[in-house]
């Protein structure tokens, strides 16, 4: 599912009425990027986001490492059986440890990489919307609409009466 | 009538752009006082270097005995580390908004002072280019570390923490990078920005994913820091040596990590707060909690200290109770009574609430924490080991030279990687402190603000708590 890469962006220095033009824009049945220089709740049930799938990366990589800690120390300890104080070779408490730190650090780093692949990090090839506007990391909060050429009007006239300081059309 | 909403945390901050200007305030041209304290910090890493060297060439022979110092100085550096995890994860998993702030600087000292603590079990094996043998890496002899030794325990934990609390430090730094990229006019900065940012914009499926992953990163992260010192504590704690074969060494371990950790956290805050006047973003009501934080760890301490000495009553045994009397009335009975009075009664200054909001008076018994805490490691190592079953192993420690050196080296080094970080990236995480304070809205009323001066009104965050907020 690929977003058109022409469209209309509308900025806006307040958070009311971004997300009242995202509801707008979303009932006409538009596709939609929106930049926010902060995480908000109100954008993203403006949005209708879904649980990200994250947490399912980070569940497997957490499972992978048990079994990798586990595996480890069992198998390394039966390749070289060394005897120390009397006690069994394969000793599940003292691996404990070893299956905690890398369920830890492996489920860390396929966190990690959910975050990378879903979110599209790094960003190499061209971006997801055409345009984007440098005060979206400080105070201002973006609408992208990604829009045919012919409907163009539709979207400035809705960004506009939705309160857009400045709606930039991309005519490339 | 004009009415404005502030957070109760940052009543000063006005405007999202505030925090911006005001972050990226901590990275424009540096002062003279701060190449003087950088130069000094790398000339305290040149000493460490020259002292390695010695070990190095010489060999470790003048290390003083049993590397008394530097596993004093590892398990020192390792729990300073601490308080950045829990204010990075653990407040953020119990939803505290003054935790925003403060967070950056304490997840930067952490990674600092991990990075610092990885040093010293290189310095000490002697030969710290063979340091891979500490890893299972499979060598030609077909021979493997021994997974039941705490030692190799300690190896798998702080490595891990290392990367977890990197990456941690890294993830969260990534919006405030792009934020740096996108304010920042020299080209240099912002082509190195730009990379660091991997394109961060800020959309929607971004910051969807992000808070996700964070979440989960710092969900990760806690069960993590609280298991470091357990295992740094095994370390001891495995082994029968008197003073040392207590099962109460983990949680004490852990609250003194904390503590030092906190301590640490505020004597690089206040400076910072003096020099950049970050008033609006270190309120007193920041220091109130860490001060609260500060109390409590001092508590468990101090309550650890107490039981350690009627455990070693209550057993009976011999060893046990002549080693713990000899902490207090013996050689080091001056390390043994700083530990105490400084991490255990000093801090209950804290209780009264005019020391609490004093800066200057805060500050100072954060220093003496930190003190007090070297000198606890300090006095589970030496003492224990200078006093063990038979007398003829009965010897005092002699810092030498080397010691010395070693250990201001890694106060240099540390300070060192902490100031290029001051210098470098984002000190104030700016994404973060935006989601506390109120979000800019044109129509005020016909949101989650109520109009009275006085009433307080409530408003969920993205991340899904509920915060106050005053008007």
């Amino acid at each position: 599912m690929s977003k058109l890469a022409t469209g209309v962006l509308g900025v806006f220095p307040h958070l009311d009425t971004a997300t009242d033009a995202i509801r707008r824009l979303r009932a006409e049945g538009f596709e939609l990027t929106v930049y926010s220089p902060t995480p908000r709740h109100e954008v993203e049930e403006a949005l209708g986001t879904k649980e990200s799938p994250v947490r399912i990366f980070t569940l497997m990589g957490a499972f992978t490492g048990t079994a990798a800690g586990t595996a480890l120390a069992t198998w390394a300890s039966i390749d070289w059986p060394l005897v120390v104080g009397g006690k069994s070779i394969v000793s599940l408490p003292a691996f404990s440890v070893i299956m905690f730190e890398l369920t830890i650090l492996l489920g860390a780093l396929s966190t990690v990489a959910g975050l990378f692949i879903l979110g599209r990090l790094p960003h190499l090839g061209p971006a997801e919307a055409p345009m984007y506007h440098p005060s979206f990391t400080a105070g201002n909060f973006g609408v992208f609409a990604h829009a045919p050429r012919d409907r163009y009007s539709d979207v400035q006239r809705i960004m506009n009466e939705s309160g857009s300081e400045e709606v930039l059309v991309d005519h490339r | 009538m004009q009415t404005v909403t502030r957070s109760v945390f940052h009543p000063h901050v006005e405007s999202y752009e505030q925090v911006n200007r005001d972050s990226m305030r901590l990275l424009t041209k540096p002062g003279k006082g701060y190449v003087a304290l950088l130069a000094m910090a790398v000339s305290l890493v040149g000493l460490l270097v020259f002292a390695e060297l010695h070990n190095i060439i010489f060999g470790l022979g003048m290390v003083g005995e049993n590397w008394a110092v530097l596993i004093t100085t590892f398990v020192f550096w390792v729990g300073i580390g601490h308080a950045g995890t829990l204010i990075s994860a653990i407040l953020y998993l119990f939803r505290a908004p003054w935790r925003q702030a403060v967070y950056r600087f304490a997840e930067a000292m952490t990674v600092f002072a991990v990075l610092t603590a990885a040093l010293f079990p290189l310095l000490h094996i002697g030969r710290p280019w063979f340091f891979y043998w500490l890893l299972p890496l499979p060598s030609q002899r077909g021979i493997w570390p021994n997974f039941r030794s705490p030692l190799l325990w300690d190896v798998f934990a702080v490595t891990t923490y290392l990367t977890v609390s990197s990456v941690f430090f890294y993830i969260g730094l990534i919006p405030d990078i792009a934020a740096a990229r996108d304010a920042t006019t020299d080209p240099i900065r912002k082509r190195i920005y730009g990379v660091l940012a991997l394109g961060w914009r800020g959309t929607d499926r971004e910051w969807r994913h992000f808070t996700r992953a964070y979440l989960f990163l710092a969900a990760l992260a806690t069960p993590l820091v609280l298991s470091v010192h357990s295992v740094v504590s095994w370390d001891f704690a495995v082994s029968i040596v008197p003073g040392w074969h207590t099962t109460i060494f983990a949680p004490y371990f852990v609250a003194g990590a904390i503590l030092s950790g906190v301590a640490m956290v505020v004597t690089l805050m206040v400076p910072v707060h003096r020099i950049f006047r970050l008033g609006a973003y270190f309120t007193p009501l920041h220091y109130d909690r860490l001060a609260k934080l500060l109390l409590l760890t001092s508590c468990i301490v101090g309550y650890a200290y107490a039981m350690e000495y009627f455990m070693a009553y209550y057993s009976g045994e011999l060893y046990e109770r002549d080693v713990f009397w000899d902490r207090v009335t013996g050689d080091y009975w001056w390390a043994g009574w700083s530990m105490i009075t400084f991490n255990a009664i000093l801090p209950q200054l804290l209780w009264i609430k005019k020391i609490r909001q004093n800066l200057n008076a805060f500050f100072i018994i954060t220093i003496f924490v930190n003190i007090g805490m070297w000198y606890e490691r300090f006095v589970i190592i030496a003492p224990s080991l200078s006093h063990s079953y038979e007398p003829w192993k009965f010897w005092n420690i002699h810092m030498t030279w080397v010691d010395a050196s070693l250990l201001l080296g890694s106060f240099g080094w540390f300070f060192m990687w902490f100031l290029l970080f001051l210098r470098f990236l984002p000190g104030l995480s700016i994404a973060e402190i935006k989601e506390v304070l109120p979000p800019p809205m044109r129509n005020h009323g016909a949101h989650h603000h109520a109009h009275d001066e006085h009433e307080m009104t409530t408003e969920t965050l993205p991340t899904g708590y509920r915060e106050r907020e005053v008007r």
